[in-house]
């Protein structure tokens, strides 16, 4: 379930490394286990082209039924792509998370951001632990 | 709350059933099995099955148990016929509210007649306690918390008696709204009434708590068809608040009286001398108390609890409840506003996380089952 290409925050984001015209770009979105979690989403508020963000930082909110949770970037760098119409289709974010359900796409300023991120292993334990 | 968490005789059927359990009040309770929404639904459209076995139950027997609770309850339990219910408030001297409870006049099988309280989880040690502190050395009157050896279960829907008639021994469908009766449930002793928290139709069954897993497995079976579902406190808040029924903790507690609370209902002042009647009294004619009011809010991003309302871009208030109205589709809140501010069709605001959200007055409940 948890794709093995893919590098995780511990506050449920994946992120996909790619070569984009000399940079590397990070593109980010919530892992599958996160929106199982979340449950009835309703709304999705996500930032502008443009936007600067370190690691860890807010950048985004979803709002389910229960409560509002807080979209945080495991990257830092600038925001270069912004999936705008994701907020419109939530209903979409269930069957496909990891490609049609990307964020945001942000060039990476400080590779060492990169390091504190976990392989999907690793990611998987400590879901298992959150049961 | 300290120590383990309390565990009602349905715990390992939730946890078996994907029921993701959280601390509520001490409990371990279900918040919700999958999608809240879906639970919902089957509350509105078909039946939902609740275990609020974390409510209080508490007994009162003997010759004086009659005054001890007309004298503890805003609402007039002397003259209560057998088989009555009502929503009753408990205050204390300065009219504020310790707990928001169902006062029960039960006759015992082929016995006599006693009164039941079920009362808030959070509230229980609370009202044992007061219970005991205004007991009088000449009441006469036993109490008994039954909440550990005993069940119950909320069947809530348009479907919820069809689940329930074919193992309850009374009629429960001849019940009158806010009544109820000791009967056989799956040839258990138990208590059958017509009451609930979600705006539906529907009952709430106490059963023996070594019963409970069959009596639930049971009603699940005889719903299937119709629908019946599993539904836990995600659901019950929205379908409470949809109802506009206030919740203690957040619409209800001890510096609001129930004047405020827009629960008049529940308040018999003539002829009546009760614990907070004075203060009551007083709070009818203070011109300034805040109102509970109704707001609907545009877009889907939910006004929740603590949030600001605003009124002419000066903070006049917080939302007490709020979330996404599953069968509005529109954010729905409640909150406490001075009067002026309180007129259905007042144009008010939410500060929703920094961003000013017009909010309109409405009339309460936000949801009424047709009729």
């Amino acid at each position: 379930m948890t794709p093995k290409d893919l590098l995780y925050a511990e506050t449920h984001e994946w992120v996909r490394i790619a070569e984009e015209g000399g940079r590397k770009v990070a593109t980010v979105g919530i892992s599958d286990f996160a929106i199982q979690q979340l449950t009835d989403l309703v709304h999705m508020v996500l930032p502008k082209v443009g936007t600067q963000l370190k690691a860890g930082q807010e950048f985004g909110e979803v709002e389910s039924v229960k409560a509002v949770s807080s979209l945080y970037s495991p990257v830092t760098g600038e925001i270069v792509a912004v999936n705008s119409d994701l907020p419109n289709k939530l209903e979409s974010l269930g069957s496909d998370p990891y490609v049609g359900g990307w964020m945001i796409k942000v060039a990476i300023s400080d590779e060492s951001s990169l390091a504190k991120l976990m392989d999907a292993a690793a990611y998987e334990r400590q879901c298992a632990a959150e049961g | 709350m300290t120590g383990p968490l309390l565990r009602t005789p349905l715990a390992d059927w939730h946890s078996a059933h994907r029921g993701r359990m959280v601390d509520f009040a001490g409990w371990s309770m279900p918040v919700q099995y999958g999608s809240i929404v879906e639970e919902h639904h089957a509350a509105r459209r078909a039946a939902a099955l609740f275990d609020v076995s974390h409510m209080g139950r508490l007994r009162l027997d003997g010759p004086g148990a009659e005054a001890l609770l007309d004298r503890l309850l805003t609402r007039k339990v002397v003259g209560m016929g057998p088989g009555k219910i009502r929503y009753s408030l408990v205050c204390n001297e300065q009219g504020g509210i310790l707990d928001d409870v169902l006062v029960y006049h039960l006759q015992e099988h082929g016995g006599g007649l006693y009164y039941l309280l079920v009362v808030n989880a959070s509230n229980r040690e609370k009202i044992v306690a007061w219970i005991q502190s205004q007991m009088r050395p000449n009441d006469d009157v036993q109490l008994v918390d039954q909440t550990v050896s005993t069940a119950m279960i909320a069947v809530q829907g348009p479907a919820a008696l069809r689940s329930v008639e074919p193992i309850v021994g009374a009629d429960v469908g001849g019940l009158g709204y806010y009544t109820g009766l000791e009967t056989t449930i799956c040839g258990h002793a138990g208590i059958a009434s017509r009451t609930g928290y979600t705006g539906e139709d529907g009952c709430e069954l106490i059963v023996p708590a070594t019963a409970a897993v069959e009596v639930w497995e049971k009603i699940l079976a005889h719903g299937q068809e119709a629908g019946a579902a599993a539904a836990g406190l995600g659901a019950r808040d929205t379908l409470r608040l949809e109802a506009a029924m206030p919740l203690y903790g957040h619409e209800l507690t001890e510096t609001i009286d129930p004047i405020a609370a827009g629960l008049d209902f529940a308040v018999n002042l003539p002829g009546r001398d009760f614990l907070g009647r004075d203060a009551i009294m007083a709070a009818k004619d203070r011109p300034d108390r805040p109102v509970r009011v109704g707001l609907v809010l545009h877009g889907r991003r939910a006004a929740r609890e603590h949030y600001p309302v605003l009124c002419d871009s000066k903070v006049v208030g917080e939302v007490t409840s709020g979330t996404f109205s599953p069968t509005l589709e529109k954010p729905i809140a409640m909150a406490y506003v001075p009067p002026q501010c309180a007129p259905e069709g007042t144009e008010l605001a939410v500060d929703i996380r920094g961003t000013i959200e017009p909010a309109l007055v409405v009339k309460l409940p936000f949801y009424r089952r047709p009729s």
